[in-house]
């Protein structure tokens, strides 16, 4: 049996099949840059001076300094403007419009596609049943002028899923738990594919938080199979799938897991510092004092993640020792918080609610941390300086457990705060 | 440019280096790898950026690298004048990124119990060993000849130049 990764790139490079650790120069459907990595592949290009070979494949981002908080970041993004005034078929999604990876996953990336972005997280949209890889900004530019790239088939890690979810237990404990057994390389080079009963209690938030941190254990992608839950998904953006079009993506059987998780069993979990690996359950550093949190992120800026934090915000207020940044992950996202009266719930618990960016989670503006500060955020890395100051101490965890947290103070089961 | 011989004094530093760490987040409106280099480790301590003039070797641990795909963690290195990193393992995106951008990356498991800190070492591309400064050889996989051919041509962008696949 051939894993889904092996089989989306055996389609990618004209193969029958390809065995694990063979290198094959694979076909690439879509690229994606922005403007902290995308600087260094337009300065190639600029200088290679080769026409991007096919533009309407290329998704251009600025998203991180959105918008922008300096000079040097308004200069980049000049360039940017102005390089790709040329190219009107590239998707050019200009500050305000959100992270890349969340607006490729809101209808730019099917099924069985390969895409790689210049960004470490663009794991991501391995929920989708996609093969997605980062890249640096050179392959970037290799992969915008050839339309190709090199892999080695990774070697699959099934991770066997079984049971549902509890309440106010989410993705981002499930990747947690993984990551806290294969450690912080305990997927290098490899593939998380995953498969089991379980996965039909993981929604499309949760799944695109796991995909999205699988890269936190070195993974090179993560995969999850073509069922019922992805096409509904995918119906809001205009697509009609049809499973039996697309057999090859469905779930793997007759395989042996090599991890199992129980999410029956699984609570809130809470990394600490300073590995996205360092999970431990909630309860063992509960009541942890904190001075600011962060809800945001292409890891947990979705909607779901702000309705679930709403909803243990509303009626409450924020502790007055603790600031709360909320950053919806794109407009789509901005636009249906501020409709639906969340918007409104984080305003009055005392919440600052920016606008869509990867801001603050990594370190770049929009609630940077300062020395000696305690912070706990549903993003995606807790490394020396990520947020801010070197100084500083991030624990990483779910929406609703920062949303628990920054209601008390100190870091909360969010299972008290049921309703 | 060969790469077959490669020598310098030691800068050792632990497991999982992370891009954080070798160039932090507020200098990545940053591109130039000169400017880049002032600041290269500054995540990990302040004082390696003046280090890295006299010791240009980095003998990592496990996982260095991992992280963030931001190639300024490359750059920043080869910026600081750093010859060649030897982990026991890379990350799996540095890693390419290194090999795209010219920079000397090899895997040498235990080399960290074997080499102290200001020690000079030589690599040896051609017999794939490590040479410490008493003499001993350790022994590495050899890099695969396509990879060290990008490596030996500058990197990904000068094999590029000469114009584009068919």
């Amino acid at each position: 049996m051939q894993s889904l990764t092996a089989k989306i790139l055996a389609k990618a490079s004209g193969k029958n099949r390809v065995e694990i650790g063979e290198t094959v120069i694979a076909k690439v459907d879509k690229v994606v840059i922005h403007d902290v990595t995308g600087p260094i592949t337009l300065e190639i290009l600029e200088e290679l001076k080769y026409p991007v070979r096919e533009p309407e494949k290329l998704y251009v981002f600025l998203d991180h300094y959105s918008p922008s908080p300096s000079i040097s970041a308004s200069n980049i993004h000049k360039k940017f403007r102005s390089f790709f005034k040329n190219y009107p078929q590239t998707k050019f999604f200009d500050v305000g419009e959100g992270i890349c990876h969340q607006i490729m996953v809101e209808g730019n990336v099917l099924p069985g596609e390969v895409v790689v972005g210049a960004d470490s997280h663009t794991t991501t949209y391995g929920a989708l049943a996609a093969f997605s890889t980062g890249v640096g900004s050179t392959e970037a530019a290799y992969a915008i002028l050839t339309g190709r790239l090199w892999f080695k088939v990774p070697e699959p890690i099934y991770v066997n899923v079984e049971g549902a979810l509890s309440r106010y237990v989410f993705g981002k404990d499930v990747i947690l738990e993984i990551l806290r057994i294969i450690g912080q390389e305990g997927a290098n080079y490899k593939s998380l594919e995953f498969l089991g009963s379980g996965l039909k209690s993981l929604s499309m938030s949760d799944r695109l938080t796991i995909a999205n941190m699988s890269v936190e254990g070195g993974a090179k992608n993560a995969v999850f199979p073509l069922d019922e839950i992805l096409i509904d998904y995918l119906k809001q953006f205009g697509y009609n799938l049809e499973l039996d079009k697309l057999a090859d993506l469905r779930p793997i059987e007759g395989v042996n897991p090599d991890i199992t998780i129980n999410l029956s069993r699984l609570e809130p979990m809470v990394a600490r510092p300073h590995s996205p690996a360092n999970g431990v359950p909630v309860g063992d550093v509960e009541g942890l004092k904190i001075d600011a949190a962060f809800i945001g992120s292409c890891t947990n800026g979705r909607y779901e993640d702000l309705l679930v934090a709403a909803e243990i915000l509303r009626g409450r207020r924020i502790s007055s020792d603790v600031r709360l940044v909320v950053t919806p992950a794109s407009k789509r996202v901005l636009i249906k918080m501020l409709e639906d009266g969340i918007a409104r719930i984080f305003l009055d618990a005392g919440a600052v609610v920016t606008p869509p960016s990867c801001g603050a989670c990594f370190g770049g503006h929009l609630g940077v941390v300062g020395d000696e500060e305690v912070i706990i955020s549903s993003s995606n890395r807790n490394f020396v300086g990520r947020m801010g100051s070197p100084k500083a101490k991030i624990y990483l965890a779910s929406p609703a457990t920062v949303a628990a947290s920054a209601i008390e103070g100190r870091i909360t089961d969010p299972r008290r705060y049921l309703r | 440019m060969s790469l077959k011989v490669v020598r310098g004094r030691v800068l050792k530093v632990g497991d999982n280096v992370d891009t954080d760490a070798i160039i932090p987040g507020k200098y990545l409106t940053l591109t130039d790898p000169k400017e880049l280099g002032k600041h290269a480790l500054e995540g990990l301590d302040p004082n390696i950026p003046n280090l890295l003039k006299v010791r240009q070797i980095i003998v990592a641990g496990r996982n260095f690298g991992c992280g963030s795909s931001r190639e300024h963690a490359v750059l920043a290195l080869i910026g600081a004048g750093v010859k060649a990193v030897i982990a026991e393992s890379f990350a799996r995106i540095f890693y390419r990124n290194s090999v795209n951008r010219g920079l000397l990356a090899i895997e040498v498991p235990g080399v960290r119990g074997e080499v102290s800190e200001g020690e000079e070492i030589t690599v040896d591309l051609e017999r794939s060993v490590v040479i410490t400064a008493s003499g001993k050889t350790l022994q590495f996989k050899p890099m695969p000849r396509e990879l060290v051919e990008i490596i030996e041509a500058g990197g990904l962008i000068e094999r590029l130049k000469k114009g584009l696949p068919e």
